[in-house]
Order: C-alpha cells, then structure tokens, then sequence
C-alpha cells in the first residue's frame, strides 16, 4: 500500500556537509555506478556520447553562489531524495509501487510493479525522482538498500555509494531516529537544517551549513542548459513547439 | 510543467464525454430529450467513444502502459487511482442504462436507478480528475480550491454543447437548451477568469533561499547547474514553451473556449434548422479548440518547486 507507516524502526539517512563539499561529483559518479547495477538496474542513458546526451542519475551536484561581493561563497549542494517522513510522492502513487519501509524509513520504488506514470515526480518538491526513459519506470536514491545490509561486502562497504566514494568526508550516514547517533549528534553539533522545512514533508537528510568564510570568488551564473531545455530538448513535436515560441517572441 | 500531449486529449475527451452522458441521463430522465431510438444510441455511442478513446489516450504517457490495471489499486491515498477506478466503475451503471434504453426500452423502477448511479459516476470521475491536479502541492498553480471544479464544470459545459449538437442532428432542439448551453458556458468562462487572477496575484513563497536552506547567508544565487544538458526534471518541470504568450493564449482561450461557443450557440435560436445546426456545430468545434487552448496553458504555466533547484528565484 502507499499508505505512510505512522513510523518507522529506524531514519536511516544522510547529512551532507556544505562546507566541506568540494563540488568533485565523486558522489553522483559513483551513486550512478552501482546503481545501474544495483536495486532497480539499468539507470539507462540516452545519447551519452552525442551532442544531447542525457539519462537518469539518483543523485546530481548543483553549484549555488551565495552572498554579495567579495565575502560571497561557492556552495557546492549535492541533491538526492531526502526519505521524507510523510512524503506525498508514496502516497500519490496508484499502484503501490511507490513505498516507505516501516523498518527503517527508506522510500522505494518497486521497479517491477511502478507504471512509469511520472506523478510522484511531480509531488516532489525536490526533483528527487527522474524517470528513466530507457527503463520506462521511475528511478530514485534507494540509500543503497543493497549495499547497507549486504553481508557479502566487508563492515566499511556497507554504507552508500555515495558515502564511501566521497573523497572530504562530507556525507555521513546513519540513523536520525536515535539522538545518539554520530550523524544526530553532527546535526545538533552543527546546526544541521531540512530543506523546504515550511512544504511538511519532513526531510530525514539533514545539510549541514557552509562555515563563513573570505576567499569566494565571482563567478558568472550560467543558465545555458535552463535555455537550452527549451531549444533542444524533446522530439520533433517538442522542436516544433519551441519553433513557434521562437517566432512569436519576435 | 510538460503538458503531455495525450493528457491534453485525454482530459479534454473525457471531460466532454462524461460531461455528454451526465446531461444525456438527467435530460432523459427530465423527459426534455428523448429517452429512446437513434438520439439516445448516437448519444451514449458518442459519450462512450469520447471516454474510451480518451482513457486509452492517458495510458499513452506511461512508461509502463502493460501494467495500467495496477493503477486501480491504491485508492485510499491516490487520487489517480481513485480516478482510474470510478473511469472503469462509470461503464457499469452507465453501460446497463444504454442496454436498458436503447434495446429493452425501459426507463422505470431499476432504472431509474441505474440513471442516478451514472451520474453520480460520471460527476465523481471528472472530481477525481480534477484532484489529481489540485492534490500537488509543489505546484502552486494547480494547488488551488478553483481546479477541481473548474475542471468539473468545463467537462459539463462542453458535454451540454455536444448535447445540444445532438439536439439540432435530431430535430428535438428546444429554445431552453440553447440559453442552458449560454449559462453554463458563462459560469465555466467567469470561473476561468477567476482562476487566472488567482494565480497571477498568488504569492510566489517558495524561494531559492528556502529550497536551498542558505538564505541565513545572504542572497543565494543559480552558478552551476550538475550537467550541460537539460534532464528529465528540467524538461518535465521546467517547460514553459507558451508561457510568456499567456495573455495572449489566455485571449484564444477565452474567445473559442467560451464567447464564440456563446455566440454561436445563441444563434441557434434563430429561425429555420440549417443555420442552427451550424451554429450548435460551430459552438463544438470551437469549445473543442478552446478547451485544448486552455489545457496547454493550464500546465505551461504550471511552476514546480523543484525548479528552484534549477535556477528559478521563487516558486
């Protein structure tokens, strides 16, 4: 059922470190990696070597400039679901493919039952779901549900891919249900905050804040792939579409 | 948000035709439209054409359209699911009403039934519909009290200028239809109107600083995005090919969807059975254009939070 558990075992999830975050990607390389042979493989791409290419990752690093002037900072924000304790991407779900484990929180897409209708993606504020386009279902951060309990990898491999892969040590897992856990006692340490707390889905992945700090650089904002999604994007209806709004703009 | 090109079809098809038996059932019942022969066969066949073709449409932009039955499953929290149930459940009373009028000739006792249970279906239907839409809080154009029974009320108007086209096909038209066609299409075009100074006054609260928790900072402001070429998330969330020609579309909406159905269906009070039966067609036609006008801006204007992620300052 896509009913919500009332509540669960465990809150496994993440906390990323903003300040530590060097924006390297080792993160969503290595997510994508075991992932397109993990839980819900393939994670297909389309085009990966041509001029468009593009394909379903569970995980992507944003680059955020933040501040004015010469204080202002980079802020590098890796993005991946946050297991949301009452998310309505479980519950707008039709077939049930969609869930959250009572065990210890984690959302799944079951990819065997999911009818790739794309709904959940758009109850989700965070653009934490992508619809993989080779595998007709959606695709989403299953916390490596395979790797964490998996007893055929040694005790250190048994964290997300993403974790292990990070070369700053800037995400941590673990269990924010229990206040004594490391990754609890990081988020009360530092003032670990939810995104979008005020949306009510309440985020079980916390963010760690970016230290202050002089030596941002200016950067231009590059928007080119925001344009780019209107231009080139799609088959031939959608480049016809973009056409017409072309012409009409002038 | 992308409109989906089979959605657009579907919900426009649909609506009609669920908005076509809803009347064709309660007129019938009334005693204002005949309860038998080729207008009752023609109208239910066309009401269930328009349904089925737009159903089998919506199954289009799955991914999975094999797998479509398990979509009837999860209807205590899905509103799509609560849809694709009362879809499949409105064929039941409203197909052993068609049997019951057009074969055994029988209106009375059971039913009778039958008629209030396939309209109450076919209300409930396009409600469902409607909610799957208003449901979604990430985006705040459709998370708003009017979407549902805007929805509800264009399927019904556009099913009461079918309706009416039957009318005139047949030769059973009558002047009441004609200002019933009038008043329900002006209702439908002052809720739209509503609606659309709704969403342009809406707060926009959602901002780039909350979605990204760094507001406590300073200003926060898109630098890179996480690759070169739009994902699915920018081009399902992030579409807004139309957008900027609101007003304009918002204009044709308004002119085929509502003021040209009106005109051309007051014309239908004029004298003689051609000029009214073009009139009535014209009326169809034009909704038919209007409401597909309506549909493509209903999601072009559509903003997700998501975007926030993707550059947009506030949602």
């Amino acid at each position: 059922m896509t009913a919500l558990p009332a509540n669960t075992a465990k809150k496994l999830g993440l906390v990323i470190d903003l300040d530590t975050c060097v924006g390297c990607h080792a993160c969503a390389t290595s997510c994508k990696e075991w992932n397109t042979g993990g839980y819900s493989a393939p994670l297909t791409d389309q085009g990966p070597y041509g001029a468009d290419p593009n394909g379903a990752w569970l995980n992507r690093v944003h680059g955020f400039e933040v501040g004015e002037g010469p204080t202002s900072q980079t802020v590098h924000f890796p993005r991946s679901c946050l297991h949301c304790e009452e998310p309505d991407c479980v519950t707008v779900c039709p077939t049930g493919a969609s869930y959250k484990r009572s065990e210890d929180g984690i959302v799944l897409v079951n990819p065997d039952t999911c009818i790739g209708c794309k709904l959940c993606s758009w109850a989700c504020p965070y653009g934490a779901r992508e619809y993989d386009y080779g595998h007709g279902v959606m695709k989403k951060c299953t916390l490596c549900v395979d790797r964490i309990y998996n007893e055929h990898l040694v005790p250190e491999d048994r964290v997300p891919a993403c974790v292990r892969a990070c070369p700053t040590g800037a995400r941590h897992f673990g269990d924010l249900g229990d206040p004594a856990s490391n990754v609890s006692k990081l988020v009360a340490e530092r003032g670990g905050f939810d995104l979008l707390p005020e949306f009510g889905y309440k985020p079980v992945n916390k963010y760690l804040p970016p230290r202050r700090r002089r030596d941002a650089r200016m950067a231009p904002s590059p928007r080119a792939a925001m344009a780019s999604a209107e231009s080139t994007g799609g088959d031939s209806a959608e480049r016809l579409f973009a056409w017409v709004d072309r012409v009409l703009s002038r | 948000m992308h409109p989906a090109y089979s959605v657009i079809f579907f919900t426009t098809a649909a609506g009609a035709g669920y908005g076509l038996l809803v009347w064709l059932v309660l007129f019938g019942i009334l005693g204002l439209v005949p309860q038998r022969g080729w207008f009752v066969i023609i109208g239910f066949g066309l009401a269930f054409a328009l349904i089925t073709a737009g159903l089998l449409a919506s199954s289009a932009h799955l991914g999975r359209p094999e797998r479509a039955w398990r979509a009837f499953s999860q209807w205590r929290t899905s509103w799509l699911s609560r849809e694709g149930v009362m879809a499949v459940l409105t064929y039941v009373p409203a197909g052993l009403l068609a049997l019951s009028w057009t074969i055994l000739e029988a209106t009375g006792g059971l039913v009778a039934l039958l008629a209030l249970a396939s309209i109450v279906c076919a209300l409930l239907t396009l409600f469902t519909t409607g909610m799957i839409y208003a449901s979604l809080r990430p985006i705040r154009q459709w998370h708003q009290p009017l979407t549902a029974p805007i929805y509800v009320v264009l399927g019904l108007a556009s099913g009461a200028v079918l309706l009416a086209l039957l009318q005139h096909i047949f030769g059973v038209a009558a002047a009441w239809a004609a200002w019933f066609v009038v008043a329900f299409l002006a209702i439908a075009a002052a809720l739209k109107w509503v609606y659309w100074r709704t969403i342009d006054q809406v707060r926009r609260t959602y901002t780039i600083e909350a979605a990204t928790g760094l507001g406590h900072i300073g200003k926060v402001r898109h630098l890179e995005p996480p690759h070169t070429q739009p994902n699915f998330i920018m081009r399902e969330m992030g579409y807004r090919v139309g957008r900027k020609h609101a007003a304009r579309l918002r204009l044709l909406a308004w002119l085929f969807g509502f003021a040209v159905p009106i005109a051309a269906s007051l014309s239908t009070l004029l004298p003689g059975t051609f000029v009214p039966l073009i009139g009535a067609a014209v009326a169809a036609l034009s909704m038919a254009l209007g409401l597909l006008i309506e549909r493509w801006l209903f999601f072009a204007q559509a903003e997700h939070v998501s975007m926030l992620y993707y550059g947009a300052e506030a949602a």
